[in-house]
C-alpha cells in the first residue's frame, strides 16, 4: 500500500527504537501512510499494524486518540482554523464565519465538489500572529477576509492545474 | 536594560545554518563540556546557575538531572519535550525554527551531562515544517563531528532523533509524552515510579522543555555564577516571552526578569502597548492554564507593590490575588474582550484535550464547557456561576496529571475576579446573544459591567 519509498522510510523510523520496541515507529508511520493516501481507513489500520508487527487494535486504539487522525477521506484542502482564547480575541469567529460563508459549507462539512473541508481546532501555537489556519504542512497565519479570499482562490488554482 | 542569551543571534542572517552558526561561536560550549568538565560538574553546573524549567512548572532542572537512576547496564534517555501546546505560547516553535543549532548544541550537552546515547525530539504534530529544519541541523551537526560516534574524541556517542506528536495537548505532560514516544495513547501514567527511575521502554528518562535545554548553552558559556547574577530572587538567567491578544507587537521576547509587567506591556521594546489605543482589561501572563488577572492586580500586587515579569513576583498573593509565570505564554485582553467567552474558549480546550482516564477531569471539564456555553449564549442562570465554582473546586487535586487543574484554575480565576460580567450575561441574555453570534458581532464594543 505504502510506496517504496514509504516502505523505506518505515526501515529507517524502525532503527531509530531499540530491537523490539518497533511499536515506538507506530505514530511516525500512521503520519506517513495518512500523507501518502489521504486518510486512514481500517485496511490502511491493518496494513500499518502488519508492516509493525502489532495487533490492529493497537493501531485503531492511537489512530483515534490523536486529532490529527482522519479517520474519514476530507477534501483535498483542509481549512483547520484555530478557535481557542487568544484567536479568538483575535478575531477567529469572524474569519470562521467568513469562511462558512464563502465555502457555502459548515464546520466539519466538505465542499460537493470535494475540494475543500473545514474544520475548527484548538490552539496550534501560532498565538501572536492570529487568526491563523493550518492548511497542508503549513500555516496561513495573520489571516484576513482578504488573505482567506486568496487562499481559496489559490486552492482553486492549484487544484485546476492537477486535474 | 536588555540581556540576551538566547536570541542575541537570531538575527544574524543566515543563522539557521551550521556554517553561520558556527562562525558566529556556535559549539563552543559543546567543546567546552565535552572536552573540560564531567557530565557530573556540568550537572553541577546547572544546579548552580539556578535554571528552572521553562515547560511551565519551574522545577530546577539541575536538580531534576541529580535524579536520574544510574542502574548497571541500563541505557538512560534524554528526552526534549517540544509538544508546546498551551494555548498562549509559542516560544519553542520560535527557537527551533531559528535557532536549531542552539537547542541541538543544548541537547548534546545535556545528553553527555545525563548519559543518553539516543535522545529524542517530541514534537507536536502540527509543527509539521519544523523536523524538516531540525532534521537538516542535525546532519549539518553530524558532518561536522558533533553527533555520531566517539563525539571529539571523548568515547561519547549519541544520535538525536525527531519524533512527531499528533494533535493531543496532554502529550505535551512528561509521562503522557513518554507513553505517546512508546506508540501508545497519551494516557498519563500515575506517579511513582517517575520518569527518573522508570521513563521510555522502562528505562530512566529525563523529560525537559525546549528552552530549558537551550538554556545550557548560555550556562556553559558565561559560566553558572554569572548566569545566576542574570534576573533576580530564584528567577535566575532569561526568560522567553510569547505576548498574544490585543498588543500592539505580539512575539516572542527575551527578558531578564527583572522587568515590570507595565513596561513589559507597554515599552515599545516589546508589547508597544495595547492595540487601537484601547485600554487594559485583563492577561492571562503564563499560558492558558493560570489565574487570569484584571489590569489591576496585573500591574500592582494586592500590597500595591509594582508586579515584575518573574516566578515570585507573578504569583505573589497566590491565588487569590495573583497568578504564575508558567510557560511565559502572556495573553492580554483589551477593554472590549468578553471574559466568559474566553474562559468558554478554554473549558473548551480542556476538555478537547482531556484523555478522559480520570472521571473528574473527564466529566467536571465537559460540564464547565457546557455550562459556560450556556451562560456565554444568554441562557444561564445565577446559581450556573456557583454551580461552575463547585465543579472546579472538586476537579483541582483529584486527578492523575496536573490537567485537571490547569482546567479548572482559569475557570476559578474567571469567576473570582470577574464575577460581575458572568451576572451581566444572566442579567442581559439578548445583548450576549447579538455580541457572540453575529458574523463579526462579537467584536462589537460593550460596555464593561461596572
Ligand atoms: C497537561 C500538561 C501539558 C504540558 N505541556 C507541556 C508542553 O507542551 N511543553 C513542555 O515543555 N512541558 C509541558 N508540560 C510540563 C511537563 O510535564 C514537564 O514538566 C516539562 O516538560 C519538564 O520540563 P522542564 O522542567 O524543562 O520545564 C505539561 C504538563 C501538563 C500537566
Ligand atoms: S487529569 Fe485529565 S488528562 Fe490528566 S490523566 Fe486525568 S483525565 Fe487524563
Ligand atoms: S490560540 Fe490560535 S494558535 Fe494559539
Amino acid at each position: 500500500m505504502l510506496t517504496d519509498a514509504g516502505l523505506n522510510k518505515v526501515k529507517e523510523i524502525v532503527a531509530r527504537y531499540p530491537e523490539g520496541k518497533q511499536k515506538s515507529a507506530l505514530i511516525p508511520v500512521l503520519h506517513l501512510a495518512q500523507d501518502e493516501l489521504g486518510w486512514l481507513s481500517a485496511d490502511t489500520m491493518d496494513y500499518v499494524a502488519a508492516l509493525l508487527q502489532l495487533e490492529p487494535v493497537e493501531v485503531y486504539e492511537v489512530a483515534t486518540f490523536y486529532s490529527m487522525f482522519h479517520l474519514k477521506p476530507v477534501g483535498r484542502y483542509l481549512f483547520e482554523v484555530c478557535q481557542t482564547g487568544p484567536c479568538m480575541v483575535s478575531g477567529a469567529d469572524d474569519i470562521i464565519g467568513y469562511i462558512q460563508q464563502r465555502l457555502g459549507i459548515n464546520v466539519g462539512e466538505t465542499t460537493p465538489d470535494g475540494l475543500f473541508t473545514l474544520k475548527t481546532v484548538e490552539c496550534l501555537g501560532a498565538c501572536g500572529y492570529a487568526p491563523m489556519m493550518q492548511l497542508g504542512k503549513h500555516y496561513r497565519e495573520h489571516l484576513t477576509r482578504e488573505r482567506v479570499d486568496e487562499i481559496i482562490e489559490e486552492c482553486r488554482q492549484k487544484a485546476g492545474l492537477l486535474n | 536594560m536588555s540581556v540576551k542569551l538566547l536570541l542575541e543571534k537570531a538575527h544574524v542572517e543566515g543563522i539557521r545554518s551550521y556554517d553561520v552558526y558556527r562562525r558566529e561561536g556556535g559549539y563552543r560550549a559543546v567543546e567546552k563540556a565535552l572536552k573540560t568538565m564531567s557530565p557530573e560538574a556540568i550537572v553541577e553546573e546547572v544546579k548552580k546557575s539556578g535554571l528552572r524549567g521553562r515547560g511551565g512548572a519551574g522545577f530546577p532542572t539541575g536538580m531534576k538531572w541529580s535524579f536520574i537512576a544510574k542502574p548497571e547496564g541500563v541505557p538512560r534517555h534524554l528526552v526534549c519535550n517540544a509538544d508546546e501546546s498551551e494555548p498562549g505560547t509559542f516560544k519553542d516553535r520560535y527557537l527551533m525554527e531559528f535557532l536549531p543549532h542552539l537547542l541541538i548544541e543544548g541537547l548534546i550537552i545535556s545528553s553527555f551531562a545525563l548519559g543518553s546515547n539516543a535522545t529524542y525530539i517530541y514534537i507536536r504534530g502540527e509543527y509539521a515544517w519544523i523536523p524538516d529544519i531540525l532534521e537538516h541541523a542535525i546532519r549539518e551537526a553530524k558532518a561536522n563531528g558533533w553527533l555520531g560516534k566517539n563525539i571529539l574524541g571523548t568515547g561519547f556517542d549519541l544520535e538525536i532523533y525527531v519524533q512527531r506528536g499528533a494533535g493531543a495537548y496532554i502529550c505535551g505532560e512528561e509521562t503522557a509524552l513518554i507513553e505517546s514516544l512508546e506508540g501508545k495513547r497519551g494516557n498519563p501514567r500515575i506517579k511513582p515510579p517517575f520518569p527518573a527511575v522508570k521513563g521510555v521502554w522502562d528505562r530512566p528518562t529525563v523529560v525537559n522543555n525546549v528552552e530549558s535545554l537551550a538554556a545550557v548553552v548560555p550556562i556553559i558559556n558565561i559560566g553558572a555564577e554569572e548566569y545566576a547574577k542574570i534576573g533576580v530572587g530564584r528567577s535566575t538567567g532569561t526568560k522567553l516571552i510569547s505576548a498574544c491578544g490585543n498588543i500592539n507587537k505580539p512575539g516572542v521576547y527575551e527578558i531578564d526578569m527583572t522587568i515590570s509587567v507595565e513596561e513589559f506591556i507597554y515599552s515599545d521594546e516589546y508589547c508597544g502597548g495595547i492595540k487601537n489605543g484601547k485600554r487594559l482589561k485583563a492577561c492571562i501572563p503564563g499560558g492558558s492554564s493560570v489565574p487570569i488577572l484584571p489590569a489591576n492586580l496585573l500591574l500592582k500586587t494586592a500590597k500595591g507593590e509594582t508586579r515584575y515579569m518573574n516566578y515570585e513576583s507573578l504569583s505573589d498573593g497566590g491565588f487569590a490575588t495573583g497568578s504564575m509565570m508558567g510557560s511565559g505564554g502572556f495573553i492580554v485582553l483589551d477593554e472590549d474582550q468578553c471574559v466568559v467567552k474566553n474562559t468558554y474558549t478554554l473549558a473548551r480546550f480542556y476538555r478537547h484535550e482531556s484523555c478522559g482516564q480520570c472521571s473528574p477531569c473527564r466529566e467536571g471539564t465537559g460540564w464547565m464547557e457546557k455550562i459556560l456555553k450556556k451562560i456565554d449564549s444568554g441562557k444561564g442562570a445565577m446559581s450556573d456561576i456557583d454551580l461552575l465554582w463547585d465543579i472546579q473546586r472538586k476537579i483541582e487535586g483529584n486527578t492523575i496529571c496536573p490537567l485537571g487543574d490547569a482546567a479548572a484554575w482559569p475557570v476559578a480565576a474567571a469567576i473570582r475576579h470577574f464575577r460581575d460580567e458572568f451576572e451581566w450575561h444572566v442579567k442581559n441574555p439578548e445583548e450576549c446573544l447579538v455580541r457572540n453570534y453575529g458574523l463579526a458581532g462579537y467584536a462589537e464594543p460593550r460596555p464593561i459591567p461596572a
